[in-house]
């Protein structure tokens, strides 16, 4: 039956002609595909050419990197040696050096968390989430204002740099989120005294800049609780992030509230279950995982804004850098210290929403078509 | 009292309506509980360190000056003229950021749909890098390695020997109207009025008949044309001042405060990297299909794009759009961080340093703020109940 006509062997798959592959076909298939097209890139290839050039010769051709003090810079390119001279101020700000090793404690512990939960290969995440919202934020508390088991007490008014942003931005982040969940249900209760709170307040935080909330916190804040109450700088910013960011976040999930079918709440109340046990088995869950893009962007955003602290006057990382500049040892060096700002900032941020990227897709559970 | 379904009745604190008044009594009273604590302490606060409560202190004088203000203000205006000065230069910069950040956003998003790869990735570049650093470290990048790395004035930089930038800032030519000079813009209003009237006329016309007229070229005729002739037939009642180097100095044209374009510069970029994320996919959410549709009609791409892609997209834009513009006016409160005269620098920092009113001047500058807010959210609601998907 199998005439002279069929092979019984595959054939090798080939690789396509020399025509169709290769550095130039892909040069011409990508950039020169027409005449626009052609001006397009060779404009492209000028502009860029000219404007980052000038900036990697400045950056690292030309660049000083060893050293210890503005001696050691040429000024023809950067002076990196500014940023390794206050290294240690910038990581820890005015923390005493003796307990230094506390602060480093912290910064190991949540790293490792962190691994433990955005690595989905590594198990008990239960676990995870148990010590990252408990065990942590109590060890840290005690490791980095000490006073107890015979740590040396380290106010808040020495802590600065970029522990400071990490802290900021991580009990914002931690305080911000079930905050925003509780005003977000609000928002969507039966119960019109509890809806209107829940508007007003979100929509009053969402109205006004965080540096007017700031302001508030740091001058309004000490009027409103009795005078023998000591209000500490630090706290009084947190307080005001986490009621600001409450609000964005409630409306984020309040979308992912909303995308909810209402079966799935009466398929839960046709089980018999309660409110909270709705909520939390059935319509948060899946409400949450909806949402997780729009949370990490707006951890990002709160991410940012840490930086606004130091208009209240306290030493976040960006505000470190700037009191480096204004020493007398190294005027003159503001590119170089708004450019490792950017750069740490720049890391951080981009990290986070490379993670979300990652996480909305291993999430995917559905049929995308 | 309630009874169960089985018809047994229902122990008072399991009816969901009963448990629902206790709740929002409850939240009532800790509200009034928490209010009351507030006010109390504010007072014995306020007494106890003598400030007087009260908006008596906005007639008084301030005593200070500000670098720039578009009405007249001296340091012998009140407190309650420095509030509108600070409000007007925190309008005046959100409203150059917003056409800015507009152009380059649009620019920006287009440019990342591009068939050429290269002018793609760079856009996306664009986009990762401004949108991933803090506003404030790209204010305090202009301002202080940028602008002030800038030549002295007798150095400037200069374009066509009319626009100069230097260490002080950017030198513009200032329009100084002559007399009759007032007719061009009442002109303008008339030009813009007859537009919209024409605009809807030929809405109706098309609806009617089904013909189109060349709107969009009308429109701007109109627009454009009568201030125009009119500018003309009084005769060009407008004069330049040119800045031109006198000693140390420019005389001459108008000068623009480095702060305000440091942070111009940056609220524009930043803002920027955020419109063009929402125009890509504002354009992506244009179904491939429609495109296909207007091409089997046989519309010219021209048109295809005006009628069916853009209108789309802009029902997706718009709403997000309008969020940043919000952002972009708030942002600009960061001002006070290089000293830019806004809302913020001139009244919550300066003035409530040197009076003191905590209180009253962080509620104004908050109510400033959210007036704006409100104001644009409700003008947003009417736009999109109009452009809103219409099922039926």
């Amino acid at each position: 039956m199998a005439g002279e006509s069929m092979r019984d062997v595959m054939i090798e798959a080939r690789r396509p002609p020399n025509a169709h592959r290769g550095v130039l076909k892909w040069l011409q298939r990508n950039l020169f595909n027409g005449p626009i097209n052609s001006v397009v890139s060779v404009v492209t290839i000028g502009v860029l050419l000219w404007a980052l050039w000038p900036f990697v010769q400045w950056a690292l051709i030309q660049a000083d990197w060893l050293g210890d003090s503005r001696q050691a810079c040429s000024g023809e390119g950067a002076c990196w040696v500014f940023i390794s001279a206050r290294f240690e101020s910038i990581i820890y700000g005015f923390y005493p050096e003796a307990a230094r090793w506390r602060v480093d404690i912290v910064f190991a512990l949540m790293a490792g968390l962190l691994a433990w939960l955005a690595i989905p290969r590594i198990p008990g995440k239960r676990w995870a989430a148990v010590i990252a919202v408990v065990g942590f934020p109590i060890a840290a508390y005690f490791l980095l204002l000490g006073g107890h088991f015979g740590l040396m007490h380290v106010s808040t008014r020495n802590w600065g740099g970029l522990m400071l942003t990490l802290t900021v931005a991580t009990i914002g982040i931690v305080g911000s989120l079930p905050i925003g969940i509780i005003l977000a249900l609000g928002r969507r209760s039966n119960m019109p005294l509890v809806r209107a709170v829940s508007v007003v307040f979100i929509e009053f935080w969402r109205g006004v800049p965080l540096i007017t909330v700031l302001f508030m916190a740091s001058v309004m804040l000490p009027l409103f609780v009795p005078t023998e109450v000591e209000f500490d700088k630090l706290l009084r910013a947190l307080v005001g992030i986490m009621l600001f960011w409450s609000a964005y976040m409630a409306e984020v999930i309040r979308g992912g509230l909303q995308a909810i079918p209402s079966g799935q709440d009466e398929a839960g109340k046709a089980l018999g279950l309660g409110y909270w046990h709705r909520m939390g088995l059935i319509v948060l869950p899946q409400a949450l995982k909806l949402v997780i893009p729009g949370i990490v962007n707006t951890f990002i955003a709160l991410f940012k804004d840490t930086s606004l602290v130091l208009i209240i006057g306290l030493f976040d990382l960006l505000a470190i850098i700037r009191a480096g500049l204004t020493d007398s040892d190294w005027l003159g060096f503001a590119t170089e210290g708004y450019v490792f700002a950017a750069l740490v900032f720049w890391v951080f941020c981009f990290s986070m929403s490379r993670y979300s990227q990652y996480i909305e897709k291993r999430l995917q559970t559905g049929h995308t078509n | 009292m309630s009874r169960s379904p089985s018809g047994d009745r229902v122990a008072l604190w399991r009816n969901p309506a009963f448990r629902a008044y206790v709740l929002q009594g409850v939240l009532l009273a800790a509200l009034a509980a928490l209010i009351g604590f507030i006010v109390t302490n504010t007072m014995a606060n306020l007494e106890a360190r003598g400030i007087s409560t009260g908006f008596g202190f906005l007639d008084e004088r301030a005593g200070f000056s500000i670098p720039q203000t578009l009405i007249e203000y001296s340091g012998d205006s009140t407190y309650g003229r420095t509030f509108i000065v600070g409000l007007l230069n925190t309008l005046l910069v959100s409203a150059l950021g917003i056409v800015v950040a507009t152009i380059i956003g649009f620019a920006v998003g287009i440019a990342r749909l591009s068939p050429n790869w290269l002018l793609a990735r760079l856009a996306g570049a664009y986009v990762e890098i401004f949108r991933n650093i803090p506003l404030l470290v790209q204010i305090l990048f202009w301002y202080f390695a940028v602008l002030q790395a800038l030549p002295s004035p007798r150095q400037s930089l200069s374009l066509l020997e009319i626009v100069f930038i230097n260490v002080r800032g950017l030198v513009i030519p200032d329009p100084q109207p002559l007399s009759g000079f007032a007719a061009t813009p009442w002109a303008l209003l008339v030009g813009i009025i007859a537009a919209i009237t024409l605009g809807v006329y030929a809405k109706r016309r098309q609806a009617r008949t089904g013909k189109a007229l060349p709107i969009y070229w009308l429109g701007a005729g109109l627009i454009i044309g009568t201030p125009l002739l009119v500018f003309l037939l009084t005769g060009a009642p407008l004069e330049w001042s040119i800045p031109e180097l006198t000693g140390f100095n420019f005389s001459g044209g108008v000068r623009v405060l480095p702060e305000l374009v440091a942070l111009w510069l940056a609220l524009s970029i930043y803002t920027a990297s955020f419109i063009a994320e929402i125009v890509r996919s504002g354009i992506q959410s244009v179904p491939e299909g429609q495109v296909e549709a207007a091409n089997a009609l046989s519309l010219p791409g021209g048109i295809t794009l005006r009628k069916v892609v853009i209108p789309q997209a802009m029902r997706v834009i718009v709403p997000q759009l309008t969020s940043q513009y919000l952002n972009l006016i708030k942002n600009s409160s960061l001002a006070t961080a290089i000293g830019y005269p806004d809302l913020v620098a001139v009244f919550s920092g300066t003035t409530l340093n040197q009076t003191g009113q905590a209180i009253e001047i962080v509620a104004m500058t908050m109510a400033v703020y959210l007036v704006i807010s409100l104001l644009v959210s409700a003008l947003m609601n009417v736009y999109n109940a109009r452009t809103l998907l219409k099922e039926r």
